[in-house]
């Protein structure tokens, strides 16, 4: 009894001493705010702050100040000066965000030297969670998706042989190595891969694709990033004649990213990719959040996989503070606590793998139909719980 | 054979609706710089506000894409104009530093302010469907749009040529290129000329920022940097001034681009940088500039 | 560079040592740099960018300012000296000092063989040249992404400085005072340069190229020389970039990172030195600090830095140090 009432006594004083010292934890978040990415740090940040929003009061009395800086160019040195000013002058507790991969990489060793946790919402070469201890990824791997849609492309769209295109970065390289490793695990054939242009700026594409067309693959594998290159992917396939020539448009979900997707137009149905989301998922998690989005931001504007990286991000976030249960955050607890962490995001279940801390999510397999003028995406597949598979297979970078 | 003449045609045809491209934008640059000895670095802007200005005519106040065009055109000459006297006429004459930090200045402004007004997303245009399906020449299919922009772009040289071999402003604009003294002791109003002209090349790269959305995937604020190598690279190996110059260089460059990405796409951005700097070692006046 | 000139009756060789000899007013900016190291430890490895940005604006000035080769391919040099200290420390090779020589002589080895080739040409020319070469360098690191990292970079780690003081990557200690030193040293080469009498005949050659040539001056071997020297100073710039952040991206060679150092020397006023001083200062400010201080979204720090180039045009026509120009004159003219 006497025990108990102590308990009591206890857990009133430090309910008191919580609603006392209700305090402000500063969350920096780096992403690109002006320049060629500029919409997509804009739709990582909308995701971000709609989680936080919708989830003020679950930090009982505690308020997070997002501190947003501006990464500009996807280079290295702007993200990572930005990173030093947050830690040492912001004293922020918990760096988040980051669009480019470059951008990550300069950051880690910071993350490291500064004992910080370092929630990613996008960057997505596969190897940058191994720089870090205190990296943790809550978006993508390219791996997930390429590898995938490579072993649909060979079994279920009965394409024996395909070519590669992709924008000459990391990602792009990493998206098109998986890809081939899906599709010629599973038994088909790649002929040809073409490095398209940089990521800075969207090429014409039809010097490429010309090229691909002549070759006549079953399977065209696409990667681009997101933003402005998906449109002219889907413009100069269709500009091409390609699928009247008998090949199939497929690859990872950049190409057919939601905010983008109306810009398209026709060109677009049909074409057939492999994603951890799109706006259109039938779950209840993902309308309510896509209802969410809409009375925050306007009924045009529309969440992609750019936006739940920023939400799913902020969950994670809440997450670290919520364990930290009002003591100091730090690198070693945050990234405890996020081990083997387990979340219903609008994208489905994910999970952390507690030994990589990287995402593990489903792969949804899907194509563009046109639902009387709007463009939507429907589900055809879905593969659960898929890691990345570089690290399990130690490709690489990702080896070591 | 019929595979090699097949690939032929496809890089000939694309090749020149690029080249026309090319073009379009950047005679207004080379006609600035070797009439006025104005170096505009801004110049891609223009190309920029006329793409902006086409994209929403067309997409929330339905003109048709055509019409957009020209009001484009005319729309952003007459910035040109309001530019000229407002802003240029200051820096006319001065150092080409000067000029060049003042243009770089307009470019930094013209990317913030188009973000302000239109936003960071990047911008599609939907084409009439009559654009967008293929032609059939007999032996080879071609993309409408391709064969549009040849002929949209055919339709342009020849006007200016016209314009500037048989006009009487065309024949002031040649006797100002050639001697500006002279010309201006024989009467020739160059200060007016010079805002004509430069209002002519402002309209003329809004209609390629207009007639390049399609093919160059999309709009974004930072376009007037990311295209203004390209238009530099075609007014350098053309020769200053040259429109004849301009049309050649262009049509080089447009197609050995197109012809080195379809070959060798490993060699990626090298062709045109290396043509460039192989023309520029034979002939440093570019390929019809005067010494 | 204290005492008294020698007495000399030929009013040139004097006016040439009165500018040669340092002045107390010299010292601001290095007290300034000094200063901010203990006042903006939260800034500091921006501040250790900008020491290292001011040292490629000098050697930009050297041939821009001084010898009136305008350049837009200057990061050529910068990255070459870049990824030759970061390519030897990933190698294994860590010592830094010996790595960012490296870096001044593979830069300059470039410097040479392309200023041979290059330099005979002039004005429009000349620029595209500069500007395809360093373009042509970028595809080919982004090409040789195995090698390079491409646009991803990598990271890597350099031993410690004379083996006594290591680099800090969380508050840039050590970096800044490394970037610091070789500032101090860069700029008295590119000072000893220019006002040596071949400094001097750059000058002239900028001024009047036929008087010089004239005069029997060998223009082209002078333009070359300074093009080495200028790209052995952005080598060494560019090691510096690199090893301060332990990192390094395909950025180092971009058109921007050349068209950018033009504009920040052109904006602080060439041919003067602490032009690069002052442009690069403002400029990277403005960059980087506008969405701080107005604290929009988005940031427009570049519609910021668009007016700050446009207003210097109209009204500081040689640049943001120019406009003290009247000033020093108009002082000089009282105090004989």
């Amino acid at each position: 009894m006497l025990k108990h009432t102590t308990g009591l006594i206890l857990a009133g004083a430090v309910a008191f001493a919580a609603a006392a010292e209700a305090r402000e934890i500063k969350v920096g978040f780096i992403a690109p705010k002006s320049g060629g990415a500029a919409q997509l740090g804009d739709q990582m940040e909308k995701g971000a702050r709609l989680y936080m929003k919708l989830h003020a009061k679950e930090l009982g009395g505690d308020t997070i100040k997002l501190i947003v800086r501006d990464s500009k160019r996807p280079g290295g040195p702007i993200a990572k000066a930005a990173a030093q000013e947050l830690i040492a002058r912001e004293k922020v507790e918990i760096l988040g965000g980051v669009i480019f991969s470059p951008n990550a990489m300069s950051i880690a060793p910071l993350a490291t030297a500064g004992k910080m946790p370092f929630v990613i919402m996008n960057a997505g070469t596969a190897f940058i969670t191994n720089m870090s201890p205190n990296i943790v990824r809550v978006s993508f791997t390219m791996w997930q998706a390429g590898y995938i849609m490579g072993e649909h492309a060979a079994k279920e769209m009965g394409c024996k042989t395909a070519i590669s295109g992709y924008t000459n970065y990391p990602p792009g390289k990493d998206s098109v190595a998986a890809f081939a490793r899906g599709f010629e695990g599973a038994g088909g054939k790649v002929i040809d891969s073409i490095p398209m242009g940089g990521p800075r700026e969207a090429p014409d594409f039809t010097p490429f694709f010309q090229r691909v067309k002549d070759k006549k693959p079953g399977c065209f594998y696409v990667f681009v990033p997101a933003g402005n290159h998906a449109a002219g992917v889907a413009k100069t396939y269709q500009a091409l004649g390609m699928r009247k020539a008998g090949v199939k448009l497929v690859g990872p979900g950049d190409i057919t990213q939601d905010t983008q997707l109306q810009g398209m137009g026709k060109a677009a149905v049909g074409v057939i990719t492999a994603h951890h989301y799109h706006a259109d998922l039938a779950t209840p998690v993902n309308q309510a959040f896509v209802k969410a989005w809409k009375a925050a931001y306007g009924a045009k504007s529309t969440p992609d996989f750019v936006g739940v990286g920023g939400y799913d991000g902020m969950a994670a976030v809440y997450h670290i503070i919520k364990s930290a249960k009002g003591g100091k955050i730090t690198a070693a607890g945050a990234i405890a606590a996020l081990k083997g962490w387990k979340h219903n995001s609008p994208r489905g279940p994910i999970m952390i793998d507690p030994e990589t801390r990287e995402i593990v999510q489903n792969v949804y397999v899907a194509q563009v139909y046109d639902d009387n003028g709007t463009l939507r995406q429907k589900k055809l597949k879905t593969f659960v719980a898929v890691k990345d598979k570089c690290k399990e297979l130690k490709i690489g970078r990702c080896g070591k | 054979m019929a595979a090699a003449f097949d690939i032929a045609t496809t890089i000939l045809v694309f090749g020149l609706a690029y080249a026309m491209l090319l073009f379009i934008i950047s005679v207004g640059l080379s006609i600035t710089m070797g009439l006025m000895g104005f170096v505009n670095l801004a110049h891609g802007a223009f190309a920029m506000v006329g793409g902006y200005i086409t994209v929403k005519l067309v997409a929330p106040m339905g003109v048709p894409y055509l019409l957009a065009l020209v009001i484009a055109f005319f729309l952003v000459a007459a910035l040109g104009v309001v530019m000229d006297r407002l802003l240029y006429r200051h820096v006319y004459g001065r150092p080409e530093l000067d000029q060049v930090l003042f243009t770089i200045g307009i470019v930094f402004a013209s990317v913030a302010g188009v973000s302000f007004v239109w936003g960071p997303d990047p911008q599609n245009i939907l084409l009439p469907e009559i654009l967008l399906g293929d032609i059939d020449l007999g032996f080879k299919n071609i993309p409408i749009y391709r064969a549009f922009m040849i002929v949209a772009g055919g339709v342009i040289v020849a006007a200016l040529f016209f314009g500037l071999e048989r006009t009487k402003i065309g024949a002031q604009v040649r006797a100002a290129v050639d001697n500006r003294r002279m010309a201006e002791s024989c009467g020739i109003p160059t200060g007016r000329l010079f805002t004509i002209i430069f209002a002519l090349g402002s309209g003329m790269a809004a209609l390629g920022g207009g007639l390049g959305i399609q093919i160059l995937g999309g709009l974004k604020p930072v376009f007037a940097f990311e295209y203004l190598v390209i238009f530099l690279i075609v007014v350098a190996v053309g020769g200053l001034g040259n429109i004849r110059g301009t049309f050649v260089a262009a049509l080089l460059l447009g197609i050995i681009d197109f012809a080195g990405k379809y070959f060798l796409p490993e060699g990626g951005g090298f062709f045109i940088y290396g043509v460039t700097f192989i023309v520029l070692l034979w002939r440093p006046h570019g390929l019809f500039g005067k010494a | 560079m204290t005492g008294s000139p020698p007495r000399t009756n030929n009013g040139a060789a004097a006016a040439l040592l009165r500018a040669h000899r340092f002045r107390a007013i010299e010292l601001i900016p290095w007290i300034l740099a000094i200063a901010v190291y203990f006042l903006f430890p939260g800034y500091r490895l921006l501040a250790t960018q900008i020491l290292v940005l001011i040292l490629f604006a000098i050697s930009l000035d050297l041939i821009v300012g001084y010898a009136g080769i305008v350049s837009l391919g200057h990061a050529a040099f910068f990255g070459t000296g870049a990824y030759t200290a970061a390519l030897l420390a990933d190698a294994g090779w860590q010592e830094p000092i010996s790595a960012l020589a490296l870096g001044a002589v593979t830069a300059g080895l470039l410097g040479w063989v392309s200023g041979w080739i290059i330099l005979r040409t002039r004005e429009l020319t000349l620029l595209m040249l500069t500007m395809a070469l360093g373009i042509i360098l970028y595809e080919l690191a982004k090409d040789l992404d195995d090698i390079t990292g491409g646009f991803d970079g990598i990271n890597f780690e350099n031993s410690a400085i004379l083996g006594l003081f290591p680099f800090d990557v969380l508050y840039y200690t050590t970096n800044y005072w490394y970037a610091f030193a070789f500032l101090v040293l860069g700029f008295l080469v590119a000072r000893t340069v220019v006002y040596a009498p071949f400094g001097r005949s750059l000058v002239g050659i900028r001024e009047n190229v036929r008087r010089m040539h004239a005069i029997g001056t060998p223009v082209q071997q002078r333009m070359r020389h300074v093009y080495v020297i200028a790209a052995m100073i952005a080598g060494v710039a560019g090691a510096i970039w690199v090893q301060v952040q332990g990192n390094i991206t395909i950025g180092v060679y971009e058109f921007e990172m050349s068209g950018n150092i033009l504009i920040m020397l052109i904006l602080g006023g060439t041919g003067r030195l602490y032009g690069a001083f002052v442009g690069v200062t403002v400029f990277t400010i403005l960059e980087n600090l506008t969405e701080t201080v107005l604290g929009t979204d988005p940031p427009y720090w570049e519609l910021v830095v668009g007016v700050a180039l446009i207003v210097t045009v109209l009204f500081a026509p040689r640049g943001l140090l120019g406009v003290f120009d009247p000033l020093i004159r108009r002082f000089r003219e009282r105090t004989p």
